[in-house]
């Protein structure tokens, strides 16, 4: 007997939430706004615990609970329906545990926000999408969660909507989104075409059985590349990455949460949940797998040259995202979600650790404004730091485990792959501990009085008791400190026995992985193994590179940067401008387009062709009817006169029929 | 037993407006109040249709027929003959609902004659119901024609600035296309005759004969019968009376007019068009355009919006675009393609009626349209912010919304048949996320700037009544659009089998007596029956 889990509850208890919030909040007192909020959203936290409990013994994996019909139109139908595996039970746990955590922070962080009611209704709103997205048992309930999520993320990068560079931020990401969302649609177009459904089951088990796609593009690998679009959209990837560094003007909470933790990663969640597709179109695996090569090294150049402490770390995050799709495009997909999960805890925490330090030192978010912060805001600096070393990929802390697979992995399929990932390991680690260094070693150099909080960023002032750097009250450090816990400990599960654990979901089609070795291949594999621990060392001691070039270049020696900066030039110039993509945009795509529509097409077509052709015909019309109007004058010699050539005309017609 | 629910839907407004004229002129409350009881009665009367159409939705053919054919003026063959299917039932429905949300709005936007205000609008209300019930083509043409007046004359006397060019610019464009469909009409009525030895305007019996006519001659028709709806949905390059018209009309105008008249035309289309010429509606060519034209709409329509300065004029342009994703679901010319369609002309008339509501809302406190006017409203004004908001998200297709599940729709029935075409139309909703989040932020977003701003008030519960179904009908289509797929899954079926009736899978579907009974006849003998305004149209 297959238990039921109400699945439903996990999305809808976090709507519940919004709804409450949404439309009474406004009349609510703040405890009990974050009550409701925090209550609905640990309720889906508790039942995904329960779920966990339960899992394990579940006769049926994956297990799907159908609530509702929702569409039929011809042959095809889409469900209500939710889809529990070990994949998706990954993603939960990470999404509601997360998202849980940030939760309760933001209550510390927004507690003096105008808007307050707002604010948690968006984020549990922003829960009960990703959780659809996560749990979805078809890629059109799926859409609806990648949709939605792209809505919550809207209203809260855009949630200062008072301060213009918010609103645009978000709308900016929005529609980005909705050019990767060009491709996700026209991949479930084709997918209902070619297999006259959108259920994952029935998908994954027809393409299964059709032969691999060995080389050039057919249909699966177009299928993939399509998705892999939609997926660069909402993970940041090149070509669709420039929303994301504009989202940080939402409240750092949302930073963390949707822009680091969980909504970003929807992208990897969707390629590594597609991964029967991918593993049959190599050319689209290619792709995703070039994709996230670039985008991981691109955006790390970028991010050691931001001096905005979210700017680095959002810039770090669509590095960051391009190693999970190194993962999934090696065929690596459970690297790819270990890296998702560490990233999650030690992203979130670093974040959070950022707006502890904004709101310590009331809404500066410049690093060169910054510095000597660790004897002040100690909690903050130790948890920073553990997120830190994590992300740089320092044993034994998680990140050093999930890239470590991920570059094992991406040897194993090309060493480019594997050189760029290090390089970039070494570039992370670099801006990782720049930020680091400039953050809380040497002088403090902001001004030593100041307003507080992110008021100052919203422009309303807002009076402040107690002036002075302090640290954040125990609601902000109790999750700091959960995460950072994580983020050290969180890899230690390994990535074998994580691989182990989703390998129901990744290797139930093609079984070749998981079989015994024979005497040969262990042989084989005593050589690979010494050949991986070489290649560790290779990428601890980049990491280590990048540490010891931060600590000489901002700590021990800061006058360096300066003059490196000066001596590269225009390319510095380039690397500080994110190399002027946004400008590019710009000019190649957003100007033609705006002037294209006014000038061409409503100027010229609309009210140039179309409406003066109209005109001259009316008016031409009038003017036959002006002219035609004369002949009634009302003069009896000139009706005469037209009786007589009437007359005659009638007369020349008949002789010329009769003559004919 | 006839059952005569359908002439109560149809002439309750009318009543009302007969009513009105004996109520004297200067007494403006009752005149508002028995124009909005007439209003709300006629939504009423309608709601038991719902549970009775429900129960017959799978029967094929029309239902709750009234009247026979020939009854009206027997020596012509004209018939006061009325019947519905799932997509006039729907659009019905929407009419009786838009009716009432904007004579209810009217409230205190008009205060200049008053009581021909109200009397036009009813009778404008009967005649938009009439052309979805008509049976009978003379009685089609009728209501028709009898909806244009009342239309000019709620643009011309309650108009904004430019009234009048807007107006005759409406007439004139609209009597253009209809004087091509009476010819197109007076050719089938005089075909038939040829074919049968029977006079007469009834639809059932034209369905009969007119897919028999030639090729070369049902080009001529199509276009004719074409060009009437296109320049009423208003397809490309047919558009450019409908920003002036909307612009100028009064905000109830602009409702019905974007929400049920616009219908009319992709109504013709799927009820006539269709049906009538299936070898010409199935040519490659004449497809291509079509579909080709649908997806400049679409495209354009966007394009332009996006940079317009008057909000009304942007949301008249996306209705450009919107009704262009309506004909590339007709001339899909499958089930999907064309139910995901009808459901889009209903989601148009909720969502853009409701956005015209919120342009006329903003209109009515300050006088102006222009989005530079404006700014940071949602700080003053909150709920009706959030309506606005649920409103565009509606408009721009977000899922669980009532717009998504018709364009879906929509594009994967294009989709099956042409890739491309779909992939040429996604576009419009990328583009239609950007006009409208760029207007939201133009006119919500920011502080406000202009100190006319400050003191708005927020909506009245009158308002808010007004868009309170609408708001609903939004979420209840998004959440669980399965009955409108059901209601419109056999008389859809009908019209594919109709075209392309080698389809495969189609439900419900009457095979029999669609079937061209008749020989065909020598198509010299058929013309030099056919009078010469239509002889001269055939030829032309």
């Amino acid at each position: 007997m297959t238990p039921n889990l109400h699945l439903w509850l996990i999305p809808v208890l976090p709507l519940v939430g919004a709804a409450i919030n949404g439309f009474l909040g406004r009349r609510f007192s703040r405890q009990t706004v974050a009550a409701v909020a925090l209550g609905f959203c640990g309720a889906a936290f508790a039942m995904a615990i329960a779920v966990a409990t339960q899992f394990s013994s579940l006769p049926v994996v994956p297990h799907i609970e159908t609530l509702a019909h929702w569409m039929r139109a011809g042959a095809f139908q889409a469900d209500f329906a939710f889809y529990l595996d070990q994949l998706s039970f990954v993603m939960l746990l990470v999404v509601t545990g997360v998202g849980f955590l940030i939760h309760i922070y933001s209550v510390g962080y927004m507690w003096e926000e105008g808007g307050f009611y707002r604010f948690f209704s968006y984020l549990n709103l922003f829960m009960f999408f990703m959780l659809t997205l996560v749990l979805a048992n078809n890629y059109l309930l799926m859409f609806i969660g990648w949709e939605g999520v792209g809505l919550a993320s809207y209203l809260l990068i855009g949630f200062w909507f008072l301060k213009d560079s918010a609103a645009s931020a978000g709308k900016k990401a929005f529609i980005v989104n909705r050019i990767g969302d060009f491709g996700f649609l026209i991949a479930l177009f084709l997918l209902i075409q070619h297999f006259g459904s959108l259920t994952f089951a029935e998908v994954f088990q027809k393409i299964d059985a059709m032969n691999p796609e060995t080389a050039g593009a057919g249909l699966l690998s177009t299928i993939g590349i399509l998705l892999m679009v939609g997926a660069a959209g909402k993970s940041a990837q090149i070509p669709l990455y420039v929303w994301l560094p504009d989202a940080m003007e939402g409240p750092t909470p949302v930073s963390a949460l949707i822009h680091a933790a969980t909504m970003v990663t929807a992208g990897v969640y969707m390629v590594a949940r597609s991964h029967v597709i991918f593993e049959h179109a190599p050319t689209a695996l290619m792709v995703v797998a070039i994709t996230g090569t670039l985008t991981a090294l691109f955006a790390a150049t970028i991010g050691i040259a931001q001096t905005d402490i979210k700017k680095v770390l959002a810039y770090s995050t669509v590095s960051q995202l391009g190693y999970m799709f190194i993962a999934c495009g090696v065929g690596a997909f459970s690297a790819g979600i270990f890296h998702l999960m560490t990233h999650a805890f030690f992203k979130g925490l670093l974040f959070l650790a950022a707006g502890s330090v904004i709101h310590a030192i009331g809404g500066e978010q410049d690093m060169r404004k910054m510095g000597g912060l660790r004897t002040k805001i100690p909690w903050t600096f130790w948890t920073m730091t553990a997120g830190t070393f994590a992300i740089a990929g320092f044993p034994p802390l998680a990140g050093f485990f999930s890239k470590d697979e991920i570059l094992w992995r991406a040897y194993q399929t090309n060493w480019i792959y594997w050189a760029i990932g290090v390089f970039t390991a070494f570039l992370t680690s670099f801006y990782m501990f720049r930020q680091w260094f400039l953050t809380f070693f040497g002088e403090y150099r902001g001004e030593a009085d100041h307003a507080h909080g992110d008021q100052t960023r919203a422009g309303v002032p807002a009076p402040h008791g107690h002036g002075g750097i302090h640290e954040s009250p125990a609601i902000m450090l109790v999750p700091l400190v959960i995460l950072a816990v994580l983020s050290v400990a969180g890899g230690w599960v390994g990535a074998s026995r994580f691989e182990l654990f989703l390998s129901p979901v990744f290797y139930s089609h093609n079984s070749g992985h998981l079989i015994a070795p024979s005497s040969e291949e262990a042989a084989q594999m005593r050589q690979m193994e010494s050949l991986e621990s070489t290649l560790t060392m290779v990428s601890v001691a980049a990491a280590g590179l990048g540490l010891f070039l931060a600590w000489l270049l901002y700590y021990r020696r800061p006058k360096l940067p300066q003059q490196i900066a000066e001596s590269l030039g225009g390319f510095y110039t380039a690397v500080l401008s994110k190399y002027y993509v946004d400008e590019l945009y710009a000019t190649l795509f957003v100007k033609p387009l705006v002037d294209g529509s006014t000038r061409i097409l409503w100027h010229t077509i609309d009210q140039g062709v179309i409406d003066t052709t109209l005109d001259d015909t009316a008016d031409s019309a009038r003017d036959v009817s002006d002219t035609a109007r004369r002949m009634q004058s009302g003069n009896i010699r000139s009706y005469a006169g037209w009786v007589a050539v009437g007359a005659a005309a009638v007369i020349a017609y008949m002789i010329w029929v009769g003559t004919r | 037993m006839q059952s005569h629910i359908l002439s109560m839907i149809l002439f309750t407004p009318l009543v009302g407006a007969i009513l009105l004229l004996f109520v004297p002129k200067d007494n403006k409350d009752a005149i508002r109040w028995i124009g909005n009881i007439f209003a709300a009665l006629g939504l009423l009367v309608s709601i038991p249709l719902v549970p009775l159409f429900w129960a017959q939705r799978a029967e094929p053919g029309f239902k709750f027929l009234e009247g026979t054919a020939n009854n009206w003026i027997p020596s012509i063959g004209a018939g006061y003959n009325l019947g519905i299917d799932g997509i006039s039932f729907l659009l019905i429905m929407l009419t009786t609902l838009l009716g009432w949300v904007s004579i209810l709005s009217s409230w205190t936007a008009i205060e200049t004659r008053v009581k021909e205000y109200y009397i036009w609008f009813l009778v404008l209300q009967t005649g938009m119901l009439g052309v979805f019930m008509a049976l009978d083509f003379f009685l089609f043409f009728v209501f028709w024609e009898a909806m244009l007046v009342p239309m000019y004359l709620l643009i011309g006397i309650w108009g904004g600035p430019r009234k009048l060019y807007a107006a005759i610019k409406f007439f004139l464009y609209t009597l253009f296309g209809s004087v091509l469909m009476l010819l197109g009409i007076l050719f089938l009525y005089f075909n038939h005759h040829t074919l049968t030895g029977v006079y007469t305007f009834s639809i059932p019996e034209l369905y009969k004969t007119a897919p028999q006519i030639p090729f070369h001659y049902a080009i001529w028709l199509f276009l004719a019968f074409f060009i009437g709806f296109a320049i009423k949905v208003p397809m490309f390059p047919f558009h450019t009376w409908l920003p002036d018209a909307h612009v100028e009309a009064p905000t109830a105008g602009s409702v019905i007019l974007a929400g049920v008249l616009l219908k009319m035309g992709t109504y013709g289309m799927i009820r006539f068009l269709l049906p009538f010429f299936p070898g010409v509606a199935m040519d490659t060519r004449v497809r291509g355009w079509m579909i080709g034209l649908s997806i400049v709409g679409i495209l354009y329509g966007a394009l332009v919006s996006l940079m317009q300065k008057d909000m009304k004029k942007l949301v008249a342009y996306s209705s450009v675009s919107h009704l262009g994703f309506c004909t590339l679901g007709i001339f899909a010319l499958s089930p999907l393609g064309l139910s995901g369609s009808v459901l889009q002309q209903v989601n148009h008339g909720i969502s853009t009626g409701a956005l015209f509501l919120i342009v006329g809302i903003l209109y009515e406190r300050r006088h102006t349209r222009e989005i530079s006017e404006y700014g940071g409203i949602s700080n003053v004004m909150p709920v009706y912010a959030t309506i606005t908001m649920i409103m565009f998200l509606s408009s721009m297709g977000l899922p669980l919304l009532n717009g998504f599940v018709g364009e879906f729709t929509i594009l994967q029935g294009a989709f099956m048949e042409n890739w491309k075409w779909a992939a040429w139309s996604v576009p419009g909703v990328i583009l239609a996320a950007a006009y409208l989040l760029w207007l939201y932020q133009r006119v919500f977003f920011g502080t406000v700037t202009n100190p006319k701003n400050e003191k708005l008030h927020d909506l009245t519960p009158r308002e808010v009544l007004t868009f309170a179904p609408l708001v609903i009908m939004a979420f209840w289509i998004g959440l669980y659009p399965k009955p409108f797929f059901e209601i419109l899954e056999q008389p859809v079926n009908q019209i594919v089998h109709t075209v392309r009736p080698n389809y495969p899978g189609l439900n419900g579907v009457v095979n029999a007596s669609t079937q061209p009974t008749m020989p065909a006849t020598e198509p010299e003998a058929l013309i030099r029956a056919v009078p010469p305004a239509a002889n001269a149209k055939g030829k032309k």
